[in-house]
């Protein structure tokens, strides 16, 4: 932090003052001017609010993708089929056991050991074959969809959330006043809350356990330098196993969220692994804080468009990525190779 | 880079084996000759949908062959370079929404068309080649998102969810070139023409150079060569065959939408190429061929067989996934090791078949 | 090798059935008439699609499969929606199947790309089968192109009356899909709405498969009556779901398919948001009227319950109507398909058919007019969520009530298109 202040004093000027903005704009009470402009101070916490959440689901999707690319240099374009997997799974345990919660755990591990399976008995045989894993993932992903909608049909599900979880929450953040004067505050869905916590936990359990412990310093030493892991002596077709399992379970739990807040249909498979190709394109390619960037920024930048320019909103998302690509082709965070 | 692994023993450079008439094999001249007499036995619908279909697609697939196994460069954008040729020959030419369509001439809109689908993939392709490898493909499929969605949203000039109906092609010479035998002949001469046009460049110093740019990117910037301007130069390229590919496939459909070029759409035309081989340029249109009759008859025999139409995906998705798990080359490269095995049946000595006593 | 050398001796099997299917006609005296079925068995529709077919041969077995003396096939041509496949089929149906007339298609863009279609192929017949783009026969319909079904904005008229009379709601906020069939189906009901004196205060467009309205849903006004949702399928859903985490503020007013089968059939709480909702459209499940329960009953008699709906759909009412359409009109030429089908076309113009959803009779576009109903979205049995019919609509024609040039003159269905204040509302 103190290293990028000093390399670069203009950029961090920018970003606190961005920052500061950002704060001033939630915190205080807005001038008719500022409204002139930006609308109803509610509409746009909500847009902000919205899009931090939404950051949190696609983060959730893009660091397993992100972290396989990394690793393995192995791509992955069935990596949305997990994710509408894991909600589809999500829904019928939560449908028998009646429990939210439970639901997690148990749809990490079946769609961490469906990947377990997809690397063993696939990704090994073509390794550094890219064209051939892209084109064999991309099959996968043709059957899976076909298989899932035999399985659960067209229509669409929902997870139903958690009885405490229901409803809003009023946040102490004043957007206006009413006719009488009194302050009113914000209020926002608490399931959306309780996601933006839940990525922020699992994100940082990532970090720890890449920057604090053995696997996380075999994973990194794997990233930077396979050749050399492997010369050392490391097995490390076992991690590649154990990263490829975590990167799965996580993106099936990112379809039990995506589940509970929005909804799962035939689909939505091919629309999450977009959302992933351009969080970790927008980020960098490998890199976990990358991969938070960036799907901070495209979860921003979705709501934020869909609340001053709807028609164009989805276009959005791609431009950012195209700006990145054309002045920072390793993305945001990427490291240059 | 992502096709360099593939094992090129016979592959990509055969053309640079023979030139002149010669050199053709007796193969190529019975297929030719076949196509060019096929409006005596083939129906309309023969002509017209399986053949003149076949063509368009397989026209797409070539400028995506000639990025991919010339280049290097595995590009998802061919798909929407055609669609945009497409939208630009019924935006300025003449369309069922007459309220956008400009009605220019002919020879002013088809020529436009093509310079600006070429213009388009020359911007995709500065931006693609700042990237390698896997980063081609993601950044490509992105920008063919970011164009399917751009239609969709937008109605002041590609009218939007609907998009355009009633594209037709010009009549010129006295001839409706909708009528099938017209469309036949109109299709096969620019698959011709865009073939040989991809084998000429190929043999090119231009087409030498990328190949040259394919293998060692390195070694060619070293040498002199500018290594960027060579690949953005075979996206300008592509672009122009695209674009034809484009064109036909609107007069063919009579319409252009934003599902044109929309995700399946662009994944199709990668499947097309993969399917056929991506070494050589009539790999495409095996792949098309195989594409169109599938997609055509796959209901009938579903049916006829007493199976469900309903998992039509399912099998066209299993079969996609044994050609790239078993043969990485395609239906080609399928073909060539058949021959190869039936080169080895032959005695080395007398090339007569070998008897079974000395097998 | 293998795989393709079996698909390519599947292909010659397919080929040498279809020869062996019309040497046995030719015996025949007079011979069969083929319909083709261009129906979407692929994609979103899939379940509707099928339904339709089932309901073909519902309406095909009321005569036997025979008219007039003649047999009748059919031969379906599967679509995944997208205009391209549509054209494609509709043509290997003409050119390959030979068939003499077509039955379909199913979607709203679909249908706008057959009727181009249709101007090739002058002499051979279209009848839709539940396309309700109101382009399919407003703007340069083809002349032999037939319509049984009501369009978009005919399904969503008679609503706005309903909301303002019995309802009292006069103000009101709208999010709609942002795409034809949301525009056009918003115009039904915004026509009638604002005719009625009511107020739209915001409209909002929401792009297809934007799943996260979060952002929509804080912006919609308090100050009003009701909000109008004019969505469908996994956007409906994702909207609800979101509406009822944001603590669900006012009433609710639907589209035609805001809550069709689709929505009401998802699994999940978020459909609850819908109860109490009112919504119109071209059918009515619980409709009293002889005509729809005598068909709701050949319909469950006709497959068993595993393989059918509860009540047809959408879809399969729109097919069975189409369906029984080309068996009067052939009945009324006995059968005669010659001249270009110029007798068959003329007598389905002036058909005025019995249908279960009550009289159908064809404009000068040949574009129906008929019934519209309004229903209420209920709580059923077992927690499910039914439509109740609260009101009927009968004669409901092309031009809303208006004249064509005053249709014409108010333009196209589009994201500002209908002028609310020009029509008397505010």
């Amino acid at each position: 932090m103190t290293e990028f202040t000093r390399r670069h004093p203009l950029w961090s000027l920018i970003i606190v003052v961005l920052v500061a903005l950002l704060l001033w704009l939630i915190l205080a009470p807005w001038t008719p001017g500022v409204e002139a402009v930006l609308g109803r101070k509610r509409v746009f916490l909500n847009a902000i609010f919205g899009g931090l959440t939404l950051g949190a689901l696609y983060f959730l999707v893009a660091s397993g993708f992100t972290l396989i690319f990394g690793l393995m240099r192995n791509v992955n374009l069935a990596h949305g089929s997990l994710y509408l997997l894991g909600g589809y799974i999500g829904y019928v345990v939560s449908n028998v056991t009646g429990e939210w919660w439970i639901t997690l755990p148990v749809v990490f591990i079946v769609v961490a050991l469906l990947g377990l399976l997809l690397q063993h008995q696939v990704f090994r045989r073509m390794e550094g074959q890219e064209l051939r894993q892209t084109m064999v993932t991309i099959g996968l992903s043709v059957v899976l969809a076909d298989l899932m909608l035999w399985v659960w049909g067209g229509q669409s599900y929902t997870l139903q959330t958690p009885q405490w979880l229901t409803g809003p929450a009023t946040l102490p953040i004043v957007v206006g006043t009413d006719r009488s004067g009194n302050p009113v505050y914000m209020r926002f869905p608490q399931v959306r809350i309780a996601i933006l916590v839940m990525a922020i936990i699992i994100g940082v359990g990532m970090w720890l356990v890449l920057n604090r412990t053995r696997l996380g310093m075999l994973i990194r030493a794997g990233v930077d330098d396979r050749e050399m892991l492997t010369a050392s002596g490391v097995r490390i077709h076992h991690v590649f196993l154990a990263v490829f399992g975590f990167g799965a379970g996580l993106a099936g739990i990112a379809g039990v969220v995506g589940g509970t807040f929005q909804s799962l249909a035939p689909g939505e498979d091919t629309r999450f692994l977009l959302a992933s190709l351009v969080v970790v394109i927008v980020g960098g390619m490998g890199s976990i804080p990358g991969a938070a960037l960036g799907a901070l920024i495209i979860g921003l930048v979705e709501q934020i468009g869909l609340v001053y320019a709807p028609t164009y909103s989805v276009v959005f998302t791609f431009l950012i990525m195209a700006l990145v690509l054309a002045f920072r082709p390793q993305g945001l965070m990427g490291s240059r190779r | 880079m992502a096709v360099n692994e593939a094992p090129r023993a016979n592959g990509v450079d055969a053309p640079l084996a023979g030139s002149g008439f010669a050199r053709v094999s007796a193969a190529y001249w019975a297929v030719g000759f076949i196509l060019l007499i096929m409006p005596v036995f083939a129906g309309n619908f023969w002509l017209f949908q399986i053949f003149g279909w076949s063509f368009c697609l397989g026209i797409i697939a070539l400028s995506l062959m000639f990025l991919a196994g010339y280049g290097g460069m595995v590009s998802l954008v061919q798909m929407t370079v055609a669609a945009l040729a497409g939208y630009a020959v019924a935006i300025l030419g003449t369309s069922g929404v007459q309220q956008i369509s400009l009605g220019m001439p002919w020879w002013l809109y088809i020529p436009l068309a093509i310079i600006i689908a070429a213009v388009f993939a020359t911007l995709v392709g500065a931006l693609a080649v700042r990237t390698e490898g896997i980063y081609t493909i993601m950044i490509t499929l992105a920008i063919a998102s970011a164009f399917f969605y751009f239609t969709r949203q937008n109605y002041d000039i590609f009218n939007g969810y609907n998009g355009f109906n009633f594209v037709v092609p010009p009549r010129l010479f006295g001839v409706d070139w909708r009528q099938p035998t017209a469309f036949y002949y109109l299709s096969l001469g620019m698959a011709v023409l865009c073939y040989l046009a991809v084998l000429y460049v190929a043999r090119s110093p231009f087409g030498l150079a990328l190949q040259g740019v394919r293998d060692n990117p390195r070694r060619m910037a070293a040498m002199g060569f500018n290594v960027t301007a060579h690949r953005i130069a075979a996206y300008a390229f592509s672009g122009v065959i695209a674009a034809i590919g484009g064109i036909l496939l609107v007069w063919q459909n009579t319409q252009v939408a934003p599902f044109t070029a929309g995700i399946p759409a662009v994944i199709d035309i990668l499947i097309i190429a993969v399917i056929g081989g991506l070494r050589r340029p009539i790999g495409p249109f095996v792949g098309a061929f195989i594409y169109v009759l599938l997609s055509t008859f796959s209901p009938d025999v579903l049916s006829s067989f007493g199976l469900s139409t309903e998992r039509f995906k399912l099998l066209v998705g299993l079969g996609f996934l044994a050609v790239v798990f078993f043969s990485p080359d395609g239906a080609l490269g399928l073909w060539d090791r058949w021959r190869e095995r039936q080169r080895k049946n032959l005695d080395p000595l007398t090339g007569q078949p070998r008897t079974a006593g000395t097998a | 090798m293998n795989w393709t050398k079996r698909s390519l001796l599947g292909l010659a099997g397919a080929f040498a059935l279809s020869w062996g299917l019309s040497a046995p006609a030719a015996a025949q005296q007079q011979p069969p008439i083929r319909i083709g079925i261009l129906v979407a068995l692929e994609g979103a529709f899939a379940a509707g699609g099928r339904d339709a077919v089932r309901n073909v041969e519902l309406a095909l077995r009321q005569v036997n499969h025979t008219v007039a003396g003649r047999r009748i096939e059919t031969i379906v041509a599967p679509t995944d929606t997208r205009p391209d496949t549509a054209v494609r089929q509709a043509r290997k149906l003409i050119e390959q199947d030979r068939v003499d007339f077509i039955i379909g298609p199913l979607s709203g863009s679909e249908g706008i790309a057959i009727r181009d279609y249709a101007k090739t192929i002058p002499d051979r017949t279209i009848i839709n089968g539940i396309s309700g783009a109101l382009e399919m026969t407003w703007v340069d319909p083809a002349p032999n192109v037939f319509r049984f079904n009501l369009d978009g904005a005919q399904w969503g008229s008679g609503l706005g009356t309903y909301v303002v009379r019995n309802k009292g709601w006069r103000r009101i906020a709208t999010v709609s899909a942002d795409y034809s069939f949301g525009y056009t189906n918003f115009l039904g009901f915004a026509v009638d709405f604002c005719r009625a004196g009511g107020t739209i205060v915001q409209r909002f467009w929401v792009p297809l498969g934007a799943a996260d309205f979060g952002g929509v849903i804080a912006q919609l006004p308090d100050n009003v009556d009701a909000i109008y949702l004019g969505m469908g399928g996994t956007d409906a859903i994702n909207f609800l779901n979101q509406w009822q985490q944001a603590g669900a503020g006012t009433r609710l007013i639907g589209g035609t398919i805001m809550a069709d089968q689709t929505v009401l059939s998802a699994r999940g709480r978020a459909k609850d948001a819908l109860i109490g909702t009112p919504t119109s459209g071209p059918l009515a499940e619980d409709n009293p009227d002889p005509a729809w329960q005598n068909y709701v009953r050949l319909y469950r008699e006709a497959f068993p319950a595993n393989e059918r709906f509860n009540s047809p759909s959408l879809f399969g009412v729109g097919y069975f109507i189409a369906t029984s359409a080309a068996i009067a009109g052939l009945n009324a030429v006995n059968g005669d398909l010659s001249d270009g089908q110029r007798r068959f076309n003329a007598a389905l113009s002036s058909l005025k058919l019995a249908t279960p959803l009550g009289e159908v009779s064809l404009n000068e576009n040949r574009q129906a007019t008929g019934t519209v109903f309004v229903n209420e979205v209920a709580e059923g049995p077992g927690g499910t969520l039914v439509n109740r019919m609260v009101a009927r609509v009968d004669g409901v024609n092309q031009t809303l009530g208006m004249t064509a040039e005053q249709f014409r003159a108010m333009g196209l269905p589009s994201r500002t298109n209908p002028d609310c204040r020009a029509l008397g509302g505010g």
